[in-house]
């Protein structure tokens, strides 16, 4: 895919919504389109954070391995999420596991160069961010409605 | 009134088992002709010598003859009615409440967002759509359960996921190593349903925090305030707004409810002491 058209695709995904044409096709230097194919690992806990997913279609289990119990799936991720806030967090590990479910498309977003082009013009850097903290909030918003557990049941 | 207050025995011609604590049963509606409710709507059960409880109709309102009730077994009443086999009698009133807009989702998109057994209240209103889905737009549901064996109505589920019309996502908090399917709560699916938001209908029930947290996410999403439909819980007691036990605020949930607009309760929801 050429540098435009990737630019012309990234715009479509939910998460450059906010960020301005010239934003992207700056990231657009960063990303490439990279497909996985069911029970593959898009990233395996512990390992270096080397890109930022953006996911185009298709299911990623976000999973963590606990001894005895096996991979414990924490959250499903679809078309439109992102996984891989690591990649601008030192020390730069996975704190989990992202396998693919089914088939998955994303760009992928290689993580030297998103941090290259955060230092480089701070102004990207900061919507950018703002994109990645928007997405951060949904998730952890979604992770403490987990932790209620309201579908516990209670005496009536 | 006194037709509400006055208390009627049908006969459980039903039951089945949904999952651990859950279970529904069919009443025997034909001695009396049927029984007419609108999809929303909730009976008063009363386990002879125990007690009522508010239960919500989960049947197909245009299948009368057979009322059914799903119901989960949390308490001294409801663990009665558990007990209860085919051929058993049911105290009954009702129909009570609002219902869910139908008709005014007529033409538009619809997605209902079910929380464990909130689903229960839903499904005459998915039955009522799917009996005429052309005259709606798309219809989007999003179901979350605690666990995959808590999934009410699976077999179900699967029949409606089956359909080219509908677009269903189910959920688990909590999955187990055999569940295959989406982990994470409810809210976290309504992003994925392609609506015309500005000209969608919301239905959502669960618990009151799921509704709170699926609200804002559609708010965010573009569905307006005023299409977002809820239903509330209380403790109802008469079901005819006379007791004051299901009091909200300046209205009863048994009355006035258990289905109210957004606009209506979003400022009560946040205030504790109700």
């Amino acid at each position: 895919m050429n540098p435009e058209s990737l630019a012309r695709s990234l715009a479509q995904h939910p998460f450059c919504k906010d960020l301005t044409q010239a934003q992207v096709e700056f990231l657009a230097g960063c990303a490439k389109n990279a497909r996985y194919d069911a029970g593959e690992y898009l990233v395996r806990e512990g390992s270096l954070a080397d890109a930022l997913f953006l996911v185009r279609s298709g299911s990623v289990a976000i999973e963590s391995h606990i001894p005895g119990r096996g991979s414990v799936k924490v959250d499903t991720l679809g078309p439109g999420d992102i996984i891989g806030w690591s990649v601008l967090l030192p020390p730069f590990r996975w704190h989990l596991d992202a396998r693919a479910l089914a088939a998955t498309v994303v760009f992928c977003l290689d993580a030297n160069c998103l941090r290259g082009k955060v230092q480089a013009d701070h102004s990207f850097g900061y919507a950018f961010t703002l994109q990645l903290l928007a997405a951060a909030s949904q998730r952890l918003t979604h992770a403490r409605l987990q932790q209620l557990d309201v579908y516990k049941a209670e005496l009536r | 009134m006194t037709d509400a207050l006055l208390l009627e025995s049908m006969t459980i011609v039903r039951v089945r088992r949904e999952t651990s604590d859950t279970f529904t049963f069919d009443l025997d509606a034909r001695p009396r002709g049927g029984f007419r409710f609108a999809p929303g709507q909730f009976n008063m059960l009363y386990a002879f010598g125990l007690g009522e409880v508010p239960i919500s109709i989960s049947g197909d309102p245009l299948k009368p003859a057979v009322l059914t009730h799903t119901i989960r077994a949390v308490g001294p009443t409801t663990r009665a009615l558990e007990a209860l086999k085919k051929g058993d009698p049911v105290g009954v009133r009702g129909p009570f409440g609002t219902p869910w807009p139908v008709d005014q989702a007529l033409g538009k998109d619809v997605i209902v967002v079910a929380g464990g057994i909130g689903l229960a209240p839903l499904r005459p209103a998915i039955y009522s759509m799917l009996s005429r889905r052309q005259v709606f737009g798309k219809l989007c549901i999003a179901y979350g359960a605690r666990t995959p064996a808590d999934i009410l109505y699976d077999k179900e589920i699967e029949k409606w996921r089956g359909r080219i019309d509908v677009d269903l996502e189910v959920t688990v908090d909590r999955g187990d190593p055999d569940w295959r399917g989406h982990t994470g709560v409810v809210t976290g699916l309504l992003r994925r349903f392609e609506l015309d938001a500005e000209r969608t209908v919301a239905m959502l029930c669960g618990p009151e925090v799921m509704m709170r947290f699926a609200a804002r996410e559609l708010e965010s999403l573009g569905v307006p305030a005023a299409c977002i439909y809820l239903s509330m819980e209380r403790n109802m007691k008469c079901g005819v707004g006379s007791c004051g036990h299901c009091q909200l605020g300046p209205s009863f949930v048994c009355k006035d409810g258990p289905v109210y607009p957004l606009t209506k309760v979003e400022p009560l929801m946040s205030v504790r002491e109700l």
